[in-house]
């Protein structure tokens, strides 16, 4: 592994996973899985002392360094980091908030592609993740079962014949699985079905949570679908409950409710979403919910073919380069929110006004 | 408003849809919102304690919980009532000390007590790794008190348990 503490080239390039280019882009962001893991001999993450975590990162350390194939692998000491670093990585998705805001001896190894990421002395001692772009999480979990493979030939886990993979918290023991999928559904909440869809849904095992913005003025309208149980099922089960059964019910919500709102409305909805592009790429300052709120409009509005020469990439890409440690890492130096909100008007402006044609200006 | 982890202005409202208790609204800044968006689906502590709450409503009595939550794991000290209240177990001999205990829990969460998944190739012989877990941390309550003496005999049992298990792993990983 190389042992890292300047990324600022992450800055400039983003993760395979937002990419835009996995089955039903249109939809999913992203798949992701992650497994928790803890050593056989040590307390779990609360009862720890200094030591034992010093220990812990010491001999996770050691026994990554002796896999060959992660010669490329980042491994970043967190504890060292600068307050905007590790907000930078949480933004990237590579780390959690909790290891960002935890205290003493913690880190994380990142694969050169950002494909995965494992984060030491988080909640568990370990927490392996794995990113796709897209709804991809049967290769996801193959990935991520080699890498599991590949650590525990060099590290012992905490494993009890009935339990399974013994967690911090139960809520993860058995197989540590969390199955998460990212989605984009404008559509159902434009035509208010989103609630109903669901609700539908309460009593299958899995969690949705959606983010809204300020009021119901500003919505980013992004949804996670998660596995909620992680004991008495086989891994590729709880993946199939996501991927195969409960998400691919949501997309195909949500192309009815595209399909509806093209036939309905397409001279508002082609207004709307130019709109979006245009505030966007020619405000001034803007807040980053603000951004959030217009980008969604404009994701949509490229799915549905009614802006074209923006590729979904670039927009899921400003998702991210937007948020305030990005652009303050961008800028190489600190920005208060005012200022973020300046520089990232001009940033926005300068990865969409040049695919502004004449015909959507007026 | 205020977001509820700090004192900046709440500007994302975020709703878990699938709360069994109906839908619940969180008011967050900006930057809590967005680690909370990473967090994992339901809040262990929120899920623990309504699981536990069933669980006293299904017949065990205040006393019986009181006598519960003095229960130790004598191998990393926590407590039951710690455990209730954090919603976090102190170490992986836990599962093997609260196991009658935590059983209603398990199968409050999961619907199931019995893992079925995938299993490591080398299983670790639970016990003995308890007794590492153990001594160290009576190591350190030994150097608490200013006991030496028993601090360093505790560390040399440290070391030959150490080099047991090393030898012993080093023997298993020849025969891979
Ligand atoms: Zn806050
Ligand atoms: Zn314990």
């Amino acid at each position: 592994m190389i042992r890292d503490s300047d990324f600022d080239d992450l800055a400039h390039k983003s993760g395979e996973w937002l990419r835009g280019t996995g089955p039903e882009s249109d939809i999913v962001i992203s798949s992701r899985i992650r497994l928790a893991r803890n050593l056989a001999d040590f307390p779990f993450i609360r009862r720890c002392s200094d030591e034992d975590r010093i220990s812990i990162e010491r001999t996770i350390r050691a026994k990554m360094d002796s896999i060959d194939e992660w010669r490329e692998v980042r491994y970043i000491d967190l504890e060292q980091l600068s307050e905007i670093d590790r907000q930078f990585l949480v933004e990237r998705q590579l780390i959690s908030r909790e290891i960002a805001d935890a205290e003493g001896s913690r880190a994380v190894a990142i694969d050169p592609r950002e494909q995965y990421s494992v984060m030491i002395n988080e909640e568990d001692h370990l927490r392996i993740q794995v990113m796709h772009s897209g709804l991809d999480l049967k290769s996801a979990w193959q990935s991520i079962d080699e890498l599991d493979d590949k650590l525990e030939g060099a590290i012992l886990y905490a494993f009890h014949p009935e339990c399974g993979y013994l967690t911090a918290c139960p809520t993860n023991v058995g197989t540590g699985l969390r199955v998460s999928v990212m989605l984009h559904l404008p559509a159902l909440v434009i035509t208010r079905q989103i609630d109903k869809v669901f609700r539908s849904m309460q009593r299958i095992n899995v969690t949705v949570r959606g983010l809204y913005g300020e009021g119901s003025q500003y919505t980013g309208d992004f949804y996670q679908v998660s596995n909620q149980i992680t004991l008495g099922h086989r891994e590729q089960d709880l993946v199939a409950l996501v991927g195969d059964d409960v998400v691919p019910r949501i997309i195909e919500y949500e192309r009815k409710a595209r399909d509806f709102l093209v036939k309905q409305g397409q001279q508002d909805l082609h207004d709307d979403v130019s709109r979006a592009l245009g505030i966007l790429s020619t405000a001034k300052k803007i807040s980053s919910e603000e951004t959030m709120h217009y980008l969604s409009k404009v994701r949509m509005g490229v799915n549905l073919g009614l802006i074209e020469d923006v590729p979904v990439g670039t927009i899921n890409k400003l998702f991210i380069h937007t948020q305030p440690a990005h652009l303050q890492k961008l800028q190489g130096r600190l920005l208060g929110s005012s200022d973020r909100n300046v520089e990232r008007a001009t940033y926005l402006q300068c990865h969409l006004s040049g695919k502004l044609s004449d015909g959507e200006l007026n | 408003m205020k977001c509820q982890y700090c004192e900046k202005p709440a500007t994302f409202h975020i709703t878990e849809l699938t709360e069994p208790d109906g839908p619940q609204v969180m008011h967050l800044c900006e930057e809590h919102a967005r680690g909370f968006l990473q967090k994992e689906a339901t809040t262990p502590t929120a899920s623990i304690a309504g699981a536990l709450a069933k669980q006293l409503n299904l017949g065990q009595t205040k006393q019986e919980l009181a006598e519960l939550d003095q229960k130790e794991c004598p191998v990393c000290g926590i407590s039951f009532f710690e455990f209730r209240n954090t919603g976090r177990l102190g170490c992986p001999f836990d599962y093997t000390h609260f196991s009658e205990d935590l059983i209603p829990l398990l199968t409050n969460i999961h619907d199931s007590v019995v893992h079925i998944g995938k299993r490591p190739r080398r299983a670790a012989a639970a016990d003995s790794h308890a007794e590492l877990i153990q001594l160290r941390r009576e190591m350190e309550e030994a150097v608490e008190r200013e006991d030496y003496e028993r601090a360093s005999e505790i560390r040399d049992a440290l070391h030959r348990i150490e080099e047991a298990g090393s030898t012993e792993q080093n023997a298993s990983g020849e025969e891979e």
